[in-house]
C-alpha cells in the first residue's frame, strides 16, 4: 500500500539563510568572507579586487566582493542580488539578501519570511544596538527559530574573551526575553576581515572551543513539513471542471488518507474522503501529507467553500470570534481601536475590528507601554473581534493556521501571530452532541402562566467584574420583588458551582461551559414563568450572546458597571489581592479579559450609585418591562 | 517529498491562488522549457484542465521547430491558444539598442493583446536565478496603468499571502516558478517526461540554452545532447543562461529598461 510512511522525509532543497544586523556591523563583509572561504567565488575574483584596492590606495574589504558581484551579475555569473547560492562541504545554501535602505522593514519581512534560518551579526565593539534588537524581534515574529549570532570584528577588540562574553550575555538576555529557546542559538566570536571562525577555527581565539560559522550552519535542520501535528487542510478552491467536485488546497500539517472523516470548520459539517485526485498519477493515491498541494472528493455533496478549514474529528482547530494578535505593522496609517481591516488567515478572508490595543512594544528596549495606537514599523499586542466564528490555532500549536495578515484598502499592512491566552475555544458551546431530540409542546400557553403570575417570565442577566455588586444587587432585588409577589429566583455562582457545575474550573473553556449551563437553566426557569436574576461575571461577549440567542425575546442584559479600581478596593472575597500576588490564574480584570456589553438593555453604575439607588433603578426597569398587572 | 515535489507544490499553490483571485486570467506560453513545465504544472493543479487561455506573443521570427511544437501541443494538451501579433520594429523606441528594440516588439504585442482582451492578470514563467532584475520580483507583481513595473516600491509578500486586492485598473503579473532554478527545471522536465523543443539538445557542437527570436538568439558551444548531459553541463558552467539573448547585454541597463516597461 502507498502508505505515508513510505514517503521520503527529508528534502534536499538548499537551506535558505538570511543575514541581518545593525548597519555597519559587517553583514556584507561576513557574506564576502563566507563565500571566499567556502570556495564559492569565481576564480581570480579576490585577486582582481585586491589589485583594484591597491591601485586606489585603499584597504581591501570583503564587502567589496559583494558589490563587485552585484555589478557583474548581468555579465556572466549566475549570481543575483536577492538570492545567492553557495555551498559548504556539507550542503547547499541560498543566501537571501535583505537590502537595507528605505522601506527596509517591508523588504526584510519579505526576505526573511522565506528563510529557514538566520545569522544575526553584532559588532563586538558596539554590542547590541537598536537594529540588532529590531531584527531579532522580527525574526522571532516571523517564526524563524534557528538563529546564529555572529559577534563580529573580534580583531578590533584584541580577540578578548571578556568582551565577547559581555556582548554574548546582552544578546542572550534580549533573546531570552523574546521567548527564544537559546539551546538552539549559537553565539560565535568571528572576524570577517581576518577570517576567524568563519570556516577555519580561529588561531587568535584559542579560548573559544565551539563551532565555526560554517559548522554551525551545517548543524541547522532543513525545513520539515509539520507531519506530527494534527491535520490542517485549508480549502483553497472548489473545482467542477467535469463530473468530479474537487476540493483543492495545500495540507499545512498532518496526514490525510482516503476514507478519513473530515470536519469542516467553522461550519461543523463532516464527510468522508471518497478519493484523492491527481492528474497523470500512475496509481490511485491513498494518502497525502503536509506540504502537498492536493485535491479530494467527498462521499456526500456538502457546501464547502474557500476559506473553510478541514481537520479530523479529533484535534480540530479552535473556533472563536475574538483573539489576540502579536503583530508587526507596516501600514502608512497607524492601527487604532475601532479600525476595521480585512484579515487573511490561510485561505480565509473576513472583516475584523480592532477591539483593544493591549500593549505597544518598543522593540529597541522591549519596553512595554499601553499606547492607543500602533505606528508604522512598530509591534503591538492587539485584540481583534470578527463578526463570525473563525477557525484557527494558537501560533504555539500550529505556525501556519496560527498567523494572519491584515489588508487595508488594497495593501497588506501587517502580519501577526495568534494567542488565545485568556480566551476560550468556543467550539464546545456550539457542538450539539445529541440529535433526534424533539421539543415538547406544552398545553399551558406561556401567556396563561404570565397572567397567573402577574408578570412575564424572563432573564435579567447581570454581568460585570468581580466586586461590581452583581450578587448584592441580585439578592436585594430578589427579596424586594418576592415581597411584591413576583415569582423570582437568583442563580449565582454559589448555587450553581456547587452542583450543576461542580465539575468545572476557571479555565476559559470551563467558563464557557459554565455560562452555557447557566444560560440553559435560566431559560428553563423563565419559560416556567419565573423572573430569573443571574449574577455571573460572564466575561465573554460571545457567551452572553449565545445565552441571549436561547430566548432572545425575554433576555435582558444588565451591565453592573464599576471600574476596576473600585472593585479592587472593595474586594469582598479577597480575590483581587490573591490574583495580584499571582495565587489565582485567569482572574478576570487582572489576568484574564472582561469584554463589556456593547448594547446592554440596562447599565447600572455602581461606582456612583448606592445599593438602594441601584435596586430602585432595577425595580423600575422590571415594572416597565415585566409587569402585566400593577403590583 | 523530495526537492522537486516541494517546488512543484508551491507552484501549484500559486497557480490555484491566481485562478481563484483574478477574474480574467491568462498564461503566457513562450514555447520554452520553463513555460512548458509551467503548463504541465497547471494541468496538475487543475486536474487535467488548463482553465484559462494560453497566450503566445508571436514576433513572427521564432524558429520553425517552435511553431511546429506550438501547433502540436496546443492540440494534444487541449489548450485555449491565443496568438498575439507584434507591431513592426520601426514603431519601437529608437533610443533602445538594436536587439532590445527588436525585443520590445514583444512587450508592445503583449500590451496590445492585454488591452484588447481585457485581462486582469497574466501568468509568466520567469525565474529568480535567470537575471538580476527578475531576482527582485514578487510572486504577485502589480503593474501600473501601462504595465510598468516599479521595482523600488513593491508590496510586502510573506507567508504565501499574496497581494490580491487592487485598485481598479491595476494589472497583475503572476510568477509561479520564480523560486525554481534552471537545473530544477531540467530535472523536473526529465522526471515528468515533459515534451520540449529539441533545439535545447546539442547538434554539431552547439545548443540553445534559451529560446527567443531567431535573429537575436544564439546557440552556445555544447555537446550536451541528453537531459543528464545538460544537467552535468549546467553544474559546471560559469556562463549565464541568457548569454545567448542579445538584448540582455547591449548596455548595462537595456534589459532593466525593457522590464520596467513591461517585458516579462
Amino acid at each position: 500500500m502507498n502508505d505515508v510512511s513510505t514517503y521520503p522525509l527529508q528534502s534536499n532543497l538548499p537551506l535558505k539563510i538570511v543575514i541581518v544586523g545593525h548597519v555597519d556591523h559587517g553583514k556584507s563583509s561576513l557574506i564576502g568572507r563566507l563565500f571566499h572561504d567556502t570556495g564559492s567565488l569565481p576564480e581570480g575574483k579576490v585577486e582582481a579586487i585586491k589589485a583594484m584596492c591597491e591601485r586606489r590606495g585603499m584597504p581591501f574589504e570583503y564587502a567589496f566582493l559583494m558589490d563587485a558581484l552585484k555589478a557583474e551579475r548581468d555579465q556572466g555569473i549566475t549570481i543575483d542580488v536577492s538570492h545567492i547560492h553557495f555551498r559548504t562541504a556539507h550542503r547547499e545554501y541560498v543566501l537571501i539578501d535583505a537590502p537595507g535602505h528605505r522601506e527596509f522593514i517591508k523588504n526584510m519581512v519579505t526576505g526573511a519570511a522565506q528563510a529557514d534560518a538566520a545569522i544575526l551579526v553584532v559588532d563586538g565593539r558596539d554590542g547590541v544596538q537598536e537594529q540588532t534588537r529590531r531584527h531579532a524581534y522580527l525574526l522571532h515574529l516571523l517564526g524563524i527559530q534557528q538563529v546564529i549570532v555572529a559577534i563580529n570584528k573580534m580583531d578590533l577588540v584584541d580577540y578578548g574573551e571578556a568582551r565577547f562574553q559581555q556582548v554574548a550575555v546582552d544578546v542572550r538576555d534580549y533573546l531570552a526575553g523574546l521567548g527564544i529557546d537559546l539551546q538552539h542559538t549559537q553565539i560565535i566570536p568571528v572576524s570577517a576581515r581576518e577570517g576567524d571562525n568563519i570556516v577555519e577555527a580561529s588561531k587568535s581565539m584559542a579560548w573559544y572551543e565551539g563551532d565555526t560559522l560554517a559548522t554551525a550552519l551545517d548543524d541547522f535542520q532543513p525545513p520539515l513539513a509539520p507531519l506530527d501535528l494534527p491535520l490542517r487542510f485549508p480549502i483553497q478552491d472548489v473545482y467542477k471542471f467535469d463530473e468530479r467536485r474537487i476540493l483543492a488546497g495545500r495540507i499545512e500539517s498532518g496526514h490525510l488518507r482516503r476514507g478519513d472523516v473530515l470536519l469542516f470548520s467553522p461550519s461543523g459539517k463532516t464527510a468522508r474522503v471518497a478519493s484523492i485526485e491527481a492528474w497523470n498519477a500512475k496509481e490511485p493515491v491513498l494518502a497525502v501529507r503536509a506540504g502537498q498541494s492536493i485535491g479530494i472528493t467527498l462521499d456526500e455533496q456538502l457546501f464547502v467553500e474557500r476559506g473553510d478549514l478541514a481537520s479530523l474529528l479529533t484535534n480540530p482547530p479552535m473556533l472563536t470570534n475574538v483573539f489576540r494578535g502579536r503583530l508587526f505593522w507596516l501600514g502608512r496609517h497607524p492601527l487604532v481601536p475601532g479600525n476595521r481591516y480585512k484579515m487573511k488567515l490561510c485561505n480565509a478572508e473576513f472583516p475584523v475590528e480592532v477591539e483593544k490595543i493591549e500593549k505597544v512594544i518598543d522593540v529597541s528596549d522591549m519596553g512595554i507601554s499601553t499606547g492607543d495606537s500602533v505606528e508604522r514599523n512598530a509591534v503591538g499586542e492587539v485584540v481583534f473581534r470578527a463578526r463570525r466564528q473563525i477557525a484557527l490555532d494558537p501560533f504555539e500549536s500550529n505556525m501556519v493556521t496560527g498567523r494572519f495578515v491584515l489588508v487595508e484598502d488594497y495593501d497588506i499592512v501587517g502580519g501577526g501571530l495568534i494567542s488565545m491566552d485568556g480566551y476560550a475555544d468556543q467550539r464546545a458551546g456550539q457542538t450539539v452532541r445529541a440529535t433526534n431530540i424533539f421539543r415538547v409542546e406544552h398545553r399551558v400557553p406561556e401567556e396563561e402562566r404570565w397572567r397567573h403570575n402577574g408578570h412575564r417570565g424572563g432573564v435579567l442577566w447581570m454581568t460585570g467584574l468581580s466586586g461590581a455588586g452583581k450578587s448584592t444587587l441580585a439578592f436585594s432585588l430578589e427579596q424586594y420583588l418576592f415581597r411584591k409577589g413576583y415569582q423570582v429566583y437568583v442563580l449565582d455562582g454559589d448555587n450553581i458551582r456547587h452542583g450543576l457545575c461542580s465539575d468545572l474550573g476557571f479555565s476559559p473553556e470551563d467558563r464557557v461551559e459554565n455560562i452555557r449551563r447557566v444560560g440553559h437553566a435560566a431559560a428553563l426557569f423563565a419559560r416556567a414563568g419565573f423572573l430569573v436574576l443571574t449574577a455571573f461575571i460572564s466575561p465573554y461577549r460571545s457567551d452572553r450572546d449565545r445565552v441571549r440567542a436561547l430566548a432572545p425575546e425575554i433576555f435582558h442584559e444588565v451591565h453592573v458597571d464599576a471600574d476596576l479600581s473600585t472593585c479592587e478596593e472593595r474586594d469582598p472575597k479577597g480575590l483581587y489581592a490573591k490574583a495580584r500576588r499571582g495565587e489565582i490564574d485567569d482572574f478576570t480584570g487582572v489576568s484574564a479579559p472582561y469584554e463589556p456589553p456593547v448594547m446592554a438593555e440596562l447599565r447600572i453604575d455602581t461606582t456612583h450609585n448606592s445599593v438602594e439607588e441601584s435596586v430602585a433603578i432595577l425595580s423600575d426597569y422590571i415594572s416597565k418591562n415585566f409587569a402585566i398587572t400593577p403590583h | 517529498m523530495d526537492h522537486l515535489d516541494v517546488l512543484e507544490s508551491r507552484t501549484i499553490y500559486i497557480l490555484r491562488e491566481a485562478f481563484n483571485r483574478i477574474d480574467k486570467l491568462a498564461m503566457l506560453w513562450s514555447l520554452g522549457k520553463d513555460s512548458n513545465a509551467m503548463v504541465w504544472m497547471a494541468k496538475k493543479a487543475f486536474f487535467g484542465y488548463v482553465p484559462f487561455p494560453l497566450i503566445h506573443i508571436d514576433t513572427g521570427k521564432k524558429f520553425p521547430e517552435m511553431y511546429a511544437f506550438r501547433e502540436h501541443y496546443a492540440r494534444e494538451w487541449g489548450l485555449d491558444l491565443r496568438v498575439g501579433d507584434c507591431p513592426p520594429v520601426e514603431e519601437m523606441d529608437p533610443t533602445l539598442p538594436p536587439a532590445a528594440r527588436s525585443a520590445a516588439r514583444k512587450t508592445a504585442g503583449l500590451r496590445a493583446m492585454l488591452d484588447r482582451e481585457g485581462y486582469d492578470g497574466v501568468i509568466a514563467g520567469i525565474r529568480r536565478d535567470e537575471e538580476g532584475t527578475r531576482a527582485k520580483e514578487r510572486v504577485f507583481s502589480p503593474r501600473g496603468q501601462h504595465n510598468t513595473w516599479d521595482f523600488r516600491d513593491q508590496p510586502p509578500e510573506f507567508w504565501d499571502q499574496f497581494k490580491t486586492d487592487f485598485a481598479p485598473g491595476t494589472h497583475l503579473r503572476v510568477h509561479p516558478i520564480l523560486h525554481w532554478t534552471e537545473i530544477d527545471i531540467w530535472r523536473y522536465t526529465q522526471r515528468e517526461n515533459i515534451p520540449i523543443v529539441d533545439l535545447y539538445f546539442a547538434k554539431d557542437g552547439k545548443r540553445y540554452r534559451s529560446l527567443g527570436d531567431k535573429d537575436i538568439t544564439f546557440p552556445v558551444d555544447s555537446t550536451a545532447s541528453t537531459f543528464d548531459e545538460i544537467i552535468t553541463e549546467l553544474k559546471q558552467t560559469k556562463i549565464a543562461e541568457r548569454s545567448g539573448r542579445a538584448m540582455d547585454h547591449e548596455s548595462e541597463d537595456a534589459f532593466e529598461r525593457l522590464r520596467a516597461d513591461g517585458y516579462m
